[in-house]
């Protein structure tokens, strides 16, 4: 055979191999006993208008407000680690490498269970209140390395000008610095609220009662309750409305910041 | 602060810097003496590495004197209970690299300062940094954002920043070095309108035909040390240190 006979036959044998593969699911699937247990149309319908309106709000507040409580904590201990200071540079290098060690579901039963229990803390606003500390705290840990990789990254001229200016070290950082910071960390933060829609399934270890429930334990529930699984294709797909669009647009503003340099 | 005799508006003595720390310490001043009296227009030449733009930097102390004092208007600036930021408001700085401020327009850049440090009112503001952009030219830029303009542009808008804050004094920091050769002119051509009208201006500058035109007074820099100074023209044309003829045969 031919350099090129034998490439030919190479094509030809994978394609054979993605056929066959194609037609065994095809004959081994049920897929009337599929259709009827994933995508029945009938329980996904009975699902509306409340999936909607409890869980996506739900997922979407917690989500919100989270990424809010972790936003402030975030920039808070950015600046603490790059403090002169040196134990609030320790306090922001343990809080980060603890709270990003720790699974978030352990930090949502910490503040959930551990803190009232053992420490007689009850954090006010009942399962949201709870929600959006525990997920903050972790999400508070990822921000602050990205916000303070942010403030590194706009030229040390900016603060330089700003002082020359005799703004304060303080005014020139809020008014010049990290507004610029923002900017250039906009795509990792999206990304992280992407992940906090995500983690927003692990809110149910809170206990939740028929309006608190986000889309993953409203799905569960309907899961068990009818024996079926259209729900979990239902929230799937609502997750992806979500989480889609969000990922389109960290894709167009990456594509923006990469023309403006 | 004028008592008969007049101050110099910017009186450096003794001034050391040093940079880095234990083996690899390294001195970039070794004991400077300048002045720049009031209306007087100095440039400071030399080659790179000799400490001129940092001279420059601890005139208003973005870079801390590690031994000497710098008196700004009789005021010392190395006091340690010096406000530096109320000094800084009366000197203005422009910068090699423009460092115009690229998040907000050329309006917000000459007002920002204006209204959150010398707390002036909105109008105020904006009547002030508008003049300063018709002087340097630029006031059909006033809502572009700085990465539309260009070079030239850029660092003419520093310029009218800096004087927005309507400062007694102005350090230039190599301005014209980041500049395409064509748009040297237009920024030099400020400087030359603001040195007229009686500015007290420090520049570290590259440029011998500016220094010789529109100094009073040039001072030639060399590792660390003031080696030579003069008028520009004798020092320029009639150089008396061999460094000073060294350098001056490199870039003339």
């Amino acid at each position: 055979m031919t350099p090129r006979q034998r490439r030919e036959l190479r094509r030809r044998v994978l394609y054979g191999v993605l056929v066959v593969g194609a037609v065994a699911v095809a004959l081994v699937v049920d897929w009337a006993q599929l259709q009827e247990t994933f995508f029945n149309v009938e329980i996904a319908r009975d699902m509306f208008p409340e999936v909607a309106t409890i869980a996506v709000k739900n997922t979407v507040i917690y989500t919100i407000l989270a990424f809010a409580f972790g936003l402030v904590l975030g920039l808070l201990l950015a600046l603490m680690k790059m403090s002169t200071i040196g134990p609030y540079r320790w306090i922001a290098n343990v809080y980060i490498e603890l709270f990003r060690g720790l699974p978030a579901l352990v930090t949502l039963i910490l503040v959930g269970f551990a803190l009232p229990i053992a420490l007689g803390i009850n954090i006010p606003g009942g399962t949201l209140g709870k929600a959006t500390v525990g997920l903050g705290l972790v999400a508070a840990a990822y921000m602050a390395e990205t916000i303070r990789a942010g403030i590194q990254a706009v030229p040390k001229g900016q603060m330089e000008a700003a002082r020359s200016l005799g703004m304060s070290q303080g005014r020139a950082m809020a008014s010049i610095v990290i507004p610029q910071a923002f900017r250039i960390i906009i795509p990792p933060l999206t990304n992280e609220l992407v992940l906090l829609i995500k983690d927003t399934s692990l809110v149910f270890v809170l206990g939740s009662t028929p309006v608190s429930k986000e889309l993953t334990k409203f799905g569960r529930d309907l899961l068990l309750e009818r024996a079926n699984g259209t729900p979990l294709t239902v929230i799937a797909l609502l997750y992806l409305a979500i989480t889609l669009p969000l990922t389109r647009l960290v894709a167009q503003l990456e594509k923006r910041q990469a023309r403006a340099r | 602060m004028t008592n008969g005799t007049s101050v110099p508006a910017i009186d450096v003595q003794q001034l050391h810097k040093h940079f880095g720390e234990g083996e690899n310490r390294l001195h970039v001043l070794k004991g400077i003496d300048f002045h720049v009296d009031d209306g007087e227009v100095v440039c400071v030449i030399g080659p790179s590495g000799s400490g001129k733009s940092t001279l420059l930097r601890c005139v208003n102390r973005l870079e801390e004197p590690t031994g000497g004092r710098i008196l700004i208007e009789g005021s010392d600036i190395t006091d340690p209970d010096a406000d530096v930021d109320a000094i800084r408001t009366r000197i203005g700085m422009v910068f090699q690299q423009f460092n115009l401020f690229p998040h907000i327009d050329v309006l917000n850049n000459l007002t920002i300062a204006q209204r959150r440090v010398l707390k002036r009112s909105k109008d105020e503001a904006e009547r002030i940094a508008r003049a300063n952009l018709e002087k340097v030219g630029m006031i059909d830029k006033v809502h572009a954002y700085p990465a539309q303009l260009s070079g030239g542009q850029s660092q003419r808008v520093a310029i009218a920043r800096a004087l927005s804050m309507e400062p007694d004094m102005m350090l230039f920091d190599e301005p014209t070095s980041a500049l395409d050769p064509e748009l040297v002119g237009e920024v030099l051509e400020v400087m030359r309108t603001l040195a007229s009208e009686g500015m007290t201006m420090m520049v570290v500058t590259h440029e011998m035909g500016f220094a010789r035109e529109v100094g009073d007074r040039v001072v030639f820099m060399d590792g660390g040390v003031v080696v030579e100074e003069g008028p520009p023209a004798q020092l320029i044309n009639d150089p008396q240190e061999e460094r000073t003829k060294a350098f001056l045969s490199q870039v003339l």
